[in-house]
């Protein structure tokens, strides 16, 4: 099975290691690719859209027409997880805590809106136990994290942190604002693996 | 053989590198009796429920800059000209490298006014720089809320033989570097992230390629070293062996590492991709040069796309060359005026 990983900017390579251990744990054959132009595309099972700075992958993805044919491929149902900027990217509304400046979404696939920089600065970034639903104890590594709030009753919200959404799902599209990569628990990366099976 | 280093991450992970970091916080009693260490770690940070400036948090700060630019400005005009094309970060600075060597004198941090201006009026991380050794300008910044703090062989040092202590900050850190040693110096002092010296404001990019191919070369050396003879090496660069074992286990620098100095051209910052570094910052090369809005989205886009030589010709068609800076010829500057060699 063919997996990608956005890799126009950030942190690419920790999804990459995260998906081979998760493939490792379930057993499967997964081939891992690193998508930086649209023919990378071609028979992705399931994509992840790593953290980065969202303005940067928006001005790159534009730039290099990756957005539409990326946007057609969630919108066929190929599961994505997308964390911490990557939930940014597939949000239909992006807006900064501080400014309350909008942002255009690249793909704006999913009904929630991310409020980037919700939890603060990088001095106020943060490690903390959450409980997700369906997978369990996790520790959340929330670096500059947004907030993620849902538009629409088919999200499900997946994990709360005092009370503000940081994991949520809809059908098969999954984003998280703290980064699941950094720690060694693959379980969120195997249950986007189980999607894509 | 340079190109695969970067990679190496991939077969590790990044919580066994940060569970190392905890490790190695946890030896300094060891490090103490050879005086490079006086850091203890809080105990309760890896208790804690909810826990801010640890040390997975600070190393992680970085890995998000990967495959970026982070670009040196000087006003909220700038800043907004770097959010806007693509930039992961701003370093904001009183004057540009290239006005520092102009200027002479004594140069400090920035003024908080403006970085707090900047702060305010973009999205993207905000960085700035302080004198080596200069413990209280990093206090300062750290009390504003800057996102990362470079202490910069640029600015006059204020210590001439230490280096700030780094462990003992919430706000990441990054450094430079012009040799292996150097770099795991910084590392065990705290620093989250290292780039190359270069040699700042000069638009030539050849001490960026000289440090980075020193930096890949020693680690290759070490690589293939035998172990007693690693002993040997982590002794002579006045850092931990587990440090070096960490770094030869890795086969690559175990924090993020950046290309910094003289960066001008979209083709320079791919040069400097392809010589291994995971991002680069440039300086004065895109707000000195008569074009800063399209280099600065070329650069990007460079930068992004290294390893496609089209995309760098894209890129480079984005810019002309009349409009690049002038640059100086690091052969016609006195020894006193390089900045590289300030704070080994």
């Amino acid at each position: 099975m063919k997996v990608g990983v956005l890799a126009l900017q950030g942190g690419v390579v920790e999804h990459v290691h995260m998906l081979k251990e998760a493939a490792k744990k379930l057993g499967i054959d997964v081939e891992v690719v690193e998508v930086r132009k649209k023919e990378h595309l071609d028979g992705l099972r399931a994509i992840v859209l790593p953290g980065g700075e969202s303005t940067a992958m928006y001005r790159l993805g534009k730039r290099l027409g990756i957005a539409e044919p990326l946007k057609d491929l969630l919108l066929e149902g190929v599961p994505a997880l997308g964390t911490c900027a990557g939930a940014a990217l597939v949000a239909k509304k992006v807006i900064d805590a501080q400014s309350n400046k909008e942002y255009t979404p690249l793909l704006g696939v999913m009904d929630v809106e991310v409020i980037r920089n919700y939890f603060g600065r990088q001095r106020e970034s943060f490690e903390a136990d959450l409980e997700i639903s369906g997978i369990g104890e996790f520790r959340g590594i929330f670096i500059r994290a947004p907030a993620i709030r849902p538009l629409s009753n088919s999200v499900e919200i997946l994990a709360t942190f005092k009370g503000v959404g940081v994991m949520a799902k809809q059908g098969s599209l999954m984003i998280t604002s703290f980064h699941p990569e950094l720690t060694s628990n693959t379980k969120i990366h195997e249950k986007l693996l189980q999607m894509a099976l | 053989m340079l190109l695969s280093n970067r990679d190496k991450l991939v077969e590790v992970g990044f919580d066994a590198i940060a569970t190392f970091f905890y490790k190695l916080a946890e030896i300094s009693d060891k490090l103490k009796e050879e005086g490079l260490w006086t850091y203890l770690p809080d105990p309760s940070e890896l208790r804690e429920k909810v826990a801010t400036g640890t040390v997975r948090v600070k190393l992680g700060f970085p890995v998000y800059q990967k495959g970026g630019v982070i670009m040196d400005v000087t006003n909220v005009e700038q800043a907004q000209t770097a959010e806007d094309a693509g930039a992961v970060a701003v370093m904001v600075l009183d004057k540009l490298p290239y006005d520092i060597r102009k200027a002479g004198g004594v140069a400090r941090m920035a003024d908080v006014n403006v970085i707090k201006e900047v702060m305010d009026s973009i999205s993207l991380p905000v960085m700035a720089k302080v004198r080596i050794g200069h413990f209280m300008e990093a206090r300062v910044l750290e009390a504003l809320g800057v996102d990362m703090i470079d202490e910069s062989e640029v600015l006059t040092p204020a210590d001439e033989k230490h280096h700030i202590n780094k462990w003992q900050f919430k706000v990441p850190f990054v450094n430079g570097a012009r040799n292996l040693g150097e770099a795991l110096r910084r590392i065990s002092e705290g620093a989250s992230m290292i780039r190359t010296k270069g040699e700042a404001g000069t638009g030539n990019v050849a001490e960026a390629v000289r440090h980075m191919k020193t930096v890949m070369g020693e680690l290759r050396q070490l690589i293939t070293m035998p172990e007693e003879d690693r002993v040997l090496k982590a002794r002579e660069m006045g850092v931990s062996y587990e440090l070096v074992e960490l770094t030869v286990r890795l086969q690559r620098l175990p924090v993020v590492n950046f290309a910094a100095g003289g960066i001008a051209t979209p083709a320079d910052a791919a040069l400097m991709m392809w010589l291994g570094a995971d991002g680069v910052f440039v300086g004065s090369g895109i707000f000195k040069s008569q074009d800063p809005r399209q280099r600065a989205e070329a650069i990007v886009l460079a930068t992004s796309l290294w390893m496609d030589p089209e995309a760098v010709l894209e890129a480079q068609k984005m810019i002309s060359e009349r409009k690049s800076m002038m640059g100086i010829d690091i052969r016609q500057l006195k020894p006193e005026e390089l900045l590289q060699v300030r704070g080994e």
